[in-house]
């Protein structure tokens, strides 16, 4: 469904014109676009035709530009902070806190928006944060399904299969089936709660602390966090046996 | 609306797909997308979130389910700009600003980003309403259509829950996406039962919660 490689069609047909307009600024150097901090392939970029909708984004990008209504460095600069800084590892380093720290806890659980600012971590789409503490009995998954909220400050960017019409249709009336799929299989006595993300409250999953972890360092613990864990789609592995610590 | 957006409890989408170290953009042009619209929002002009879900939700339902997430916002932008004074159609179908037009200064630099990114824009507003319902209180969720932008999920609607909080006062989302005002108002946690959204085929220890506004509820 979220297959970014499908030719979209616009709304009205609109910059039908403009694909032609943006293929005189394919022979620009990539470099113009500040790209060169990706360490991920984007062949795209080499490719004789890009898609439509590059051409179009582009497009509208020069023209903006030209018009003084944005900068282009500053441009390089959020996409940047959200490949390289905003993104789950400020969840992570939160939820560790939590664990080694019971009086941050008991502020993360209380008013989440001033504790999570306390590490650092603020801004859009985490304005008023809600922190839901998994329990041996009760197990929450967070979605949105009328769009994609998603408490950017903390978890970075949402991936593609939290935004995908199968996660948001069936969250919530088939949420121990979408469990079961990220191997997660809840046995009949856990409760489980799914939060909708309906409003502009935005919702992080604190994971149990597994067992065996009672040596690790709040760094070391930070780094078994992963980010599904925080949306409640799993549950925060041990370290493997006789691994790094 | 009644739209597609609105997919909690639909069936027929198939399995969640996960990409294993899935990159923040797939393709460049996502992430050109994403701070386009983040920064257009600086150089003035009206515009509110809600008004840019509301946009979102107006691609015609067959192109909304074929697109990806950041081809949505691509249809977005080009409407986002027009609609905010910023550039006329005309201008995005020729890709070139109008002639004599005069040109602009950008309001944020890079080294303004950090600071922007990192700042608070709440729809939470210190204003005292009144609050009509109360903690532990059972409400039911309004069965309204409203034909324009609304956060009252479908699967909800005629149904009964309970308030489990009240999470204080916020802009209401049906107006101020049409410019109608912010209509400030108690917004609520409430808890549903899976049994009351879907049946005595769910189990009986699961619920869903969602932030519901005052508008949203009546009582029971």
């Amino acid at each position: 469904m979220d297959n970014a490689k499908k030719r979209p069609v616009g709304r009205r047909g609109f910059l039908k014109d403009a694909a032609a307009t943006a293929a005189a600024f394919v022979a620009e150097p990539s470099a113009a676009h500040g790209h060169a901090h990706h360490d991920h392939g984007h062949d795209h970029q080499h490719q004789a035709v890009p898609s439509d909708v590059a051409l179009r984004v582009k497009a509208l990008e020069s023209l903006l530009v030209e018009k003084g209504l944005v900068d282009r460095t500053a441009l390089d600069a959020v996409v940047d902070s959200y490949e390289t800084k905003i993104g789950p590892r400020n969840g992570a380093r939160v939820v560790a806190r939590a664990w080694v720290d019971a009086a941050y806890k008991k502020r993360l659980l209380a008013d989440p928006t001033a504790a999570i600012a306390e590490l650092g971590y603020s801004g859009g789409q985490g304005e008023d944060m809600v922190v839901l503490e998994n329990l041996p009995k009760i197990h929450n998954l967070v979605v949105c399904t009328l769009c994609s909220c998603y408490p950017w400050p903390v978890l970075g960017l949402p991936p593609v299969w939290y935004k995908s019409a199968p996660y948001r249709s069936r969250a919530v009336i088939d949420p121990r089936g979408v469990l079961r799929e990220f191997g997660l299989d809840l046995p009949e006595n856990v409760e489980v709660r799914v939060w909708d993300s309906t409003a502009e409250v935005r919702y992080l999953v604190l994971p149990e602390r597994p067992a065996g972890t009672d040596h690790l360092s709040e760094e070391a613990l930070a780094a078994l966090v992963t980010r599904d864990s925080m949306i409640g789609v799993t549950k925060v592995s041990p370290p493997p046996a006789g691994g790094r610590a | 609306m009644n739209g597609v957006h609105d997919m909690g409890g639909m069936h027929g989408m198939g399995p969640v797909v996960h990409e294993k170290d899935e990159p923040v953009f797939h393709e460049a042009w996502e992430g050109r997308v994403y701070a386009l619209t983040r920064l257009v929002r600086a150089a003035g002009g009206r515009w509110n979130i809600d008004a840019g879900r509301y946009e979102i939700e107006r691609i015609p339902p067959a192109d909304y389910l074929r697109m990806s997430y950041y081809e949505r916002w691509a249809v977005r932008l080009p409407i986002q700009v027009v609609k905010m004074g910023l550039a006329t159609q005309a201008e995005i179908d020729s890709g070139a600003p109008a002639a004599g037009s005069a040109r602009a200064t950008p309001q944020l630099t890079a080294a303004m980003v950090p600071a922007m990114l990192a700042t608070r824009v709440s729809t939470k507003r210190d204003v005292k309403v009144k609050a009509t319902f109360k903690r532990g209180q059972r409400v039911r969720a309004r069965n309204i259509h409203p034909t324009g932008h609304t956060r009252l999920p479908r699967y909800a609607r005629g149904k009964v829950g309970a308030v489990v909080e009240d999470r204080g006062v916020f802009v209401f989302p049906d107006t101020n996406a049409e410019f109608l005002g912010e209509k400030p108002q108690h917004l609520y946690s409430v808890r549903f039962t899976a049994r009351e959204l879907w049946g005595d085929r769910a189990s009986p220890r699961d619920s869903v919660y969602l932030d519901l506004w005052d508008d949203y509820l009546e009582r029971v």
